[in-house]
């Protein structure tokens, strides 16, 4: 029915301290945030509360001037207890004081019949103002989708082969109405197909198997494999002009929850892994909790880097920083602060590295877990090595000369190498294994930028 | 560790920001950044982890790699001029008189260049690249015994500043720049770096008969004197000179390290299984230089290969095939590194057919091909100057087109042009020259694909 799609380039960095399969509930994170920069292409963000306001989970806290009509919405109920602004007073976050109950409020309801009925007007209305809105993701670019658009596609992946990822058909499970709900919904946005991605190699998955009015595409390989943006350029790739919207498994299933239960319900499972952490496991709370109760006592030490999202292109969090957005990890790892002797020249076998000139015997030992700290391992030099980034990019792209183009703002390069093709996170395995140490990812978004407000 | 790493804390005090030394605040991060692994870490944003792999580890590696060229290099400088002294010397005095010649050029090399890219580095306020570990290394290997000091000081000079500086620094250069050097040296210098230059003599007086010159020099001479090259390298004042076997292991007079064909195999081991070579340009050029070979071998000895055949029509219809298989593999190929060996392979058909046509034939191209891959610097040549990856094609498809013209260039230029004895070299710095032409087209196919899914729908 369904084929298999290979993929023969790319890397798995098999870290230490993957999840166990064990959710602790009832985590109880004082504060939730909602985080504007968790979004791509916000430029200005109009704040619906102030301190002190009292919210439901669902009630809208801000939106954007350049969609008025998107609403970003509280994850929780509670009190409003800071309105956070940075440098030129941008908005970073606004944080509320949870509720010991979670108060919801109601939005329409429909029954599983009922919602085949349900038209594109109807059903945008209630998505864009009870806060589900913002979790599809608009390519090309990455930014949240428009409501005025119509996207040719929309495409879901199923699994997450960043390092320490967590497991969507574990954290989903008994989930299957509302994510069947969801993609009944989203079946209303587009007349093309909605692709839902699946790992080859995984056992068979229960709930994403048997979703229905949806096309089941089988991807194996290692990473980025499970990147959706590697997906739709081996199924249906994206070319000038083109919309299509992403969205996790996780934001199909808020969807699917809106609509049957009538409430904006993010209550989600996150995984906390990492080499320097004492019991990795999962913990359900709701979106952009503060992870300060659910990272406290379960360190090995102190002097780690806690970040929001995968270590390949996550975001570092303070102690007292919040989740983000989509994010459904909090990687911990050691901070790589210190110098080493001689540390580029001396043989080593705990180190990783993509490259043979350092781990020419690596693959006597596949399955070596590695601790892996934030240093740079090298300082940033001009572009030398060429021909790798190819091996890690399962695109038919040619990465260095595309992040050349960005670099040289040469808009015509951008888009015939195929920007629109890309977000940061498909370009990550460059940026990890570039000896040259380049942010490749930052380029990429100053790329997209230079198109987007071209 | 701890209190070493207090101590280059404190050293490098004048050297921030504000300090008495502040100007050569880059020159101490250089030698800083090599002794110890900076503290610094990752970006807030993007990716948190990074591969332990930097360009000091791939420039090290590169530079283990020639080792084994260098050591040989040096045994041989002693044996060639123990050879043409008839002195009988003992293994050690041979790599004493090896080290005396070899180590001032190395030092020399690395000391100007790296005082070079100490003074840019200063200048242009950027940390300083490790580019120049190789190409110290390389210029030397590529260097006749006898060559002066004060020539190779100038030829660093020209090719740090000129070759790669005023292009901004490595990773920016077009043309290898060892290579650079040693061409500005041969057009510069011609004396010095031809003839009888190949072999260390000091003041010792030479044996009965003897003649420096090298296989190159040998075959050469073979176009105008119409003898076949075998029966020239036999008659050599040395008999056992240049034999295949010797050649292969390099045993015969040369630049310091490029004569042995099995060193350099040695590293080219070393580069492909680190993954810091690519094995795509070796092979090519290697590939391409035996192709050509065969094919003006294959002119050359037609009549005694082929037989008698029966004229004109059938060697047009040779030469039309070989250009079909050419653009057959232009148009119809899909996968983009096939096609672009099959364009390589397919030029030296083409040449092929019309050397048979013109019925071209010198003693030189009747050469036996296999002599080509081991006479000269082509096998140093292939492994550490082609792979050079900034001054390479980019592209994976590009480096076999690539690979091969540097191959087939290199035999063109042997066996037509006897004023350059050595075709490699400047096989080399063309195909530099011609690398972005080359990734131009594999890039623009590309796009093409990208843009015909727009128009296929």
């Amino acid at each position: 029915m369904s084929k298999v799609i290979k993929i023969t380039k790319g890397l798995d960095i098999n870290l230490a301290g993957k999840p166990r399969k064990e959710v602790v509930k009832g985590v109880k994170p004082d504060t939730y945030a909602l985080k504007p920069t968790d979004f791509q292409g916000i430029a200005r963000p109009k704040v619906l509360v102030e301190e002190g306001d009292k919210v439901k989970a669902g009630t809208p806290i801000l939106f954007d001037k350049w969609k008025e009509n998107v609403m970003f919405c509280a994850p929780v109920s509670g009190e409003i207890v800071g309105v956070i602004r940075g440098e030129k007073r941008k908005l970073l976050e606004v944080r509320i004081l949870a509720d010991a109950e979670v108060e919801f409020e109601s939005f329409n309801t429909y029954s599983v019949s009922e919602l085949q009925g349900l038209n594109r007007e109807q059903a945008q209305e209630q998505m864009l103002k009870s806060g589900v809105w913002p979790y599809m993701t608009q390519r090309p670019y990455g930014v949240v989708a428009d409501p005025e658009a119509e996207p040719k596609a929309i495409f879901i992946s199923t699994f997450d082969t960043n390092p320490l990822a967590p497991d969507f058909d574990f954290m989903l499970k008994g989930e299957e109405q509302a994510f069947q709900a969801g993609i009944t919904v989203l079946k209303k946005f587009t007349s093309g197909t909605i692709h839902l991605n699946i790992n080859a190699n995984a056992e068979v998955s229960q709930l994403f198997e048997h979703a229905q009015g949806v096309q089941i595409n089988k991807f194996a390989g290692p990473h980025p494999a499970g990147n959706v943006g590697v997906q739709i350029h081996h199924l249906d790739p994206i070319n000038k002009g083109d919309v299509v919207w992403t969205i996790t498994p996780t934001g199909v299933v808020a969807i699917g929850r809106l609509f049957l239960e009538g409430k904006f319900d993010t209550r989600r499972m996150v995984a906390m892994a990492g080499s320097e952490v004492s019991d990795p496991k999962y913990f359900e709370v709701y979106q952009g909790a503060a992870i300060k109760k659910i990272v406290e006592g379960n360190l090995k030490q102190d002097h780690v880097r806690l970040v929001s999202g995968s270590a390949l292109s996550g975001n570092k969090v303070e102690l007292d920083g919040y989740l983000g957005f989509h994010d459904q990890l909090i990687t911990v790892l050691p901070e790589g602060d210190d110098y080493e002797l001689l540390g580029w020249a001396l043989p080593t076998v705990k180190k990783h590295s993509f490259h043979r000139a350092l781990g020419l015997l690596s693959f006597l030992n596949p399955k070596q877990e590695f601790v892996i700290n934030t240093n740079t391992h090298g300082e940033k030099r001009a572009f030398v090595q060429t021909g790798v980034f190819e091996q890690v990019t399962p695109m038919d792209i040619h990465p260095m000369h595309l992040l050349k183009a960005i670099l040289a703002e040469d808009y015509d390069d951008m888009e015939a190498l195929g920007i629109y093709e890309v977000i940061e996170e498909d370009l990550a395995l460059c940026e990890y294994i570039d000896v040259s140490k380049h942010d490749v990812q930052a380029i990429v978004r100053q790329g997209l930028d230079l198109i987007r407000n071209s | 560790m701890a209190s070493l790493r207090e101590l280059v804390d404190k050293l490098k005090v004048p050297f921030q920001p504000g300090g008495k030394l502040e100007k050569l605040h880059y020159v101490f991060d250089g030698f800083d950044t090599f002794l110890f692994v900076p503290n610094e870490t990752t970006k807030p944003k993007g990716a948190q982890i990074r591969d332990a792999v930097d360009l000091k580890r791939l420039m090290i590696t590169v530079v283990i790699s020639m080792i084994p060229c260098l050591l040989f290099g040096i045994w041989n400088v002693g044996h060639q001029h123990d050879l043409a002294t008839g002195g009988g010397l003992e293994l050690i005095d041979k790599i004493l008189i090896g080290l005396k010649i070899t180590l001032p050029i190395v030092i020399v090399s690395y000391a100007v260049g790296l005082g070079i890219e100490f003074l840019f580095t200063t200048l242009k306020k950027e940390p300083i690249n490790e580019g120049f570990l190789v190409t110290g290394m390389l210029i030397p290997l590529v260097m006749p015994p006898t060559i002066p000091l004060w020539q190779v000081a100038l030829a660093t000079a020209f090719a740090v500043v000129i070759g790669k500086e005023a292009f901004g620094g490595t990773g920016f250069n077009v043309l290898n720049v060892a290579l650079t050097a040693r061409a500005f040296l041969y057009f510069a210098y011609p004396l010095q770096i031809s003839g009888e230059v190949w072999t260390y003599l000091g003041d010792a007086t030479t044996v009965n008969g003897y003649s420096g010159a090298t296989a190159l020099a040998l075959a050469a001479q073979t176009v105008e004197q119409g003898t076949s090259v075998v029966s020239a390298f036999a008659g050599n004042w040395m008999d056992s000179m240049f034999t295949s076997f010797s050649l292969f292991m390099g045993t015969v007079p040369g630049s310091i390290g490029e004569t042995s064909t099995l060193m350099a195999l040695i590293g080219a081991l070393i580069l492909v299984a680190t993954g810091v070579g690519s094995w795509k340009i070796i092979v090519a050029t290697f590939g391409g230089a035996f192709i050509t070979a065969a094919a003006f071998y294959g002119s050359a000895n037609y009549v005694e290969l082929f037989g008698e055949y029966p004229g004109m029509a059938v060697r047009i219809i040779l030469f039309i095939l070989a250009i079909a298989f050419t653009v057959g593999f232009g148009f119809l190929v899909k996968n983009k590194e096939i096609k672009y060996a099959g364009i390589g392979v397919g030029v030296s058909l083409i040449l092929f057919t019309a050397l048979v046509m013109g019925e071209a034939s010198n003693s030189y191209m009747a050469m036996p091909p296999y002599y080509h891959l081991i006479i000269g610097g082509l096998a140093f040549g292939a492994v550490f100057m082609a792979t050079d990856p900034v001054s390479a094609a980019h592209t994976e498809a590009g480096k076999w087109l690539y690979g091969i013209l540097i191959g087939t260039i290199t035999v063109i230029i042997r066996v037509f042009n006897p004023a350059y004895p050595e075709g490699i070299m400047l096989a080399i710095l063309l195909m530099n020259v011609m690398a972005p032409l080359i990734d131009f087209y594999v890039v623009k196919e590309n796009k093409k694909r990208r843009l015909q899914r727009v128009t296929a729908v």
